[in-house]
């Protein structure tokens, strides 16, 4: 049996990684999980300068999930090609780089400084919420997906992942903009735009007042998108979306995602990565499935 | 690298109410062994709709026992809270800690100290004041009302002054009404309350020059600073992002009080 997994070129010992926002670069967990047992780790959003985010509170909590605003804070790309990096080095696992901006050159100065570090693959998300002007809007255009793709294609020396949101009437219309770009693969779902109100003191939960719903609660959402896009696309998915348990991760690889994040539930349960590696295992052994390849979308 | 540090199921030893929906509880639990006055466990319930922690700062630490105490607020129906206040002894409450640093106990070495607590804060003074040496502690705490849980314990820690906002017990306001009405100073604060009661104090102590550690609270989603939900504005760059925001969880929740801005 084989855990590994191939996307876009890069080899994965196994199809798990971590949804970008909720791991940092891998140091606050460094005590909870063993990082070299992660087919991946996808770091938090970082853009050509630091961005120090959204007033507080940042977070509330939600029936099954919980839902953020926190605005892309992150150290910008010097710091983290001197820190981040070399620390995930220290490990054996691939290294994906979120990255994020407010306009087309920010997210290129980012792609381009990537050029000579030694990661393995960038995320480019286009499908913040809680950003103004964070290309949620961009990335709910069809148009703009495709331009922005091909421009960092041009400039990307690792293989590009688009992240879309699921903000949008069809996603398959977005993924098949990034395709056409000439994205290596996507990811999805970021998270769904919500809103919650404190009704005792008749202010909203989130400073930010809308905010990003996550969770358990949105996972059969995420699902169904991964299975539209991977009817639509003949790219590698990275599927996430409320992946809670390696059956939840199954589940997304059985819909159509050849790879898959966990993203809210390091949250609550910081070594829950681990589990679910053992338990896409243990379900391949129970079910005789000698690769992951073998159950990428084989529920029609 | 791994397996030092796990989620845990603590085991429920006891628990009473002690106050109007203050409720006490003792814990077993590995994170006593390392505990500090100052520093919060993340409590979790047991019910798959509500996922995040609550920050529960430690009351009380007894190693020997391998356990610890926490006092806590419920916070409304149908709240974690709630949940928390309905375990019994034998019951197991899953929790992450003990999470940030503690309040800086040698800066107090032959001092006159504050020891000031409000509210709901009033609980991780206990500790404090149990692990204070070589100083002289005045333990400054207000309530609301005649509800003045652990005060009997912090008779045993050092000289105390009450405030109650309806005026019931001690002085009637809020501590640093108590202070004056008391004509009582320090060269050194250690505080835990609601923010409007940390920003008095944090100008009091600034404009008469004082040395004053204070205790924030913020929403956390993950507790070990990796999301970065529990922010506060802070006057040096932060260590993490290089701005000026600083994670309670990680580097706080007690900071010197001329490094943040409440």
């Amino acid at each position: 049996m084989n855990m590994s997994v191939n996307i876009a070129g890069v080899e994965w010992k196994n199809p798990v990684t971590v949804a970008s926002g909720t791991f940092g670069s891998g140091a606050e967990f460094e005590k909870f999980v063993d990082l070299n047992k992660l087919g991946a780790v996808t770091t938090k959003g970082v853009a050509n300068v630091p961005w120090a985010g959204n007033p507080t509170p940042r977070v509330a909590e939600t029936y099954g999930g919980m839902m953020n605003a926190i605005g892309l804070q992150n150290p910008g790309i010097d710091l983290f090609c001197e820190r981040d990096i070399p620390f995930l080095k220290q490990y054996d696992t691939k290294i994906i780089v979120n990255v994020c901006g407010h306009a087309p050159e920010e997210y290129f100065a980012v792609v381009e400084r990537l050029a000579e570090e030694p990661i393995d693959m960038m995320e480019i998300n286009i499908s913040c919420p809680n950003v103004n002007a964070g290309f949620l809007a961009f990335g709910q255009d069809p148009k703009q997906v495709e331009a922005l793709t091909a421009e960092i294609k041009k400039r990307a020396k690792q293989p590009v992942i688009m992240k879309l949101t699921p903000n949008v009437t069809d996603i398959t219309a977005i993924a098949k903009a990034a395709e056409a770009g000439g994205a290596d693969a996507v990811s999805l779902i970021n998270t769904l735009t919500g809103m919650k109100i404190d009704v005792n003191r008749r202010i909203f939960a989130v400073a930010n007042k809308t905010a990003g719903v996550s969770g358990p609660a949105i996972h059969p959402i995420a699902v169904r998108m991964v299975y539209q896009v991977a009817n639509a696309v003949n790219i590698p998915i990275i599927g996430m979306g409320g992946i809670a348990s390696a059956e939840d991760a199954v589940e997304m690889i059985l819909a159509g995602a050849s790879a898959v994040s966990v993203g809210t539930a390091n949250f609550y349960n910081p070594a829950i990565t681990m589990e679910i590696v053992d338990g896409i295992e243990a379900y391949m052994k129970k079910y005789g499935f000698e690769t992951v390849a073998d159950m990428v979308g084989i529920v029609k | 690298m791994a397996d030092n540090r796990r989620k845990e199921n603590a085991v429920v030893i006891s628990q009473e109410m002690i106050a109007d929906g203050i409720f006490s509880m003792w814990l077993r639990t590995e994170a006593a062994e390392t505990a500090k006055p100052g520093q919060f466990i993340s409590m979790y319930t047991n019910d798959g709709t509500k996922l995040l922690p609550r920050p529960i700062s430690i009351c009380e630490i007894n190693k020997e026992e391998g356990a610890l105490r926490v006092v806590y607020r419920v916070t409304g129906e149908n709240t974690g809270t709630k949940q928390f206040s309905e375990a019994k002894a034998g019951d197991t409450i899953p929790v992450i800690g003990p999470l940030g640093n503690g309040f800086p106990l040698e800066k107090a070495e032959g001092k006159k100290a504050f020891l000031m607590g409000g509210g709901i804060g009033v609980p991780p003074i206990l500790e404090l004041s149990k692990q204070l040496k070589n100083c002289e502690k005045q333990i400054v705490m207000g309530y609301r009302d005649e509800h003045t849980f652990l005060k009997s314990q912090f008779e045993e820690n050092g000289s105390v002054y009450i405030s109650t906002e309806d005026g019931s017990v001690g002085t009637k306001g809020n501590v640093m009404d108590a202070i004056r009405e008391n004509g009582l100073n320090a060269d050194i604060i250690y505080a835990c309350g609601p923010t409007p009661m940390l920003r008095a104090i944090k100008n009091y102590a600034e404009e008469n020059g004082i040395e004053c550690y204070i205790s924030l609270e913020e929403r956390m989603a993950c507790g070990i600073g990796a999301c970065l939900a529990c922010v506060c504005k802070s006057k040096e760059k932060d260590h993490h992002t290089n701005v000026n925001n600083k994670r309670i969880c990680k580097d706080g929740p007690v900071f010197l009080s001329t490094e943040v801005e409440i």
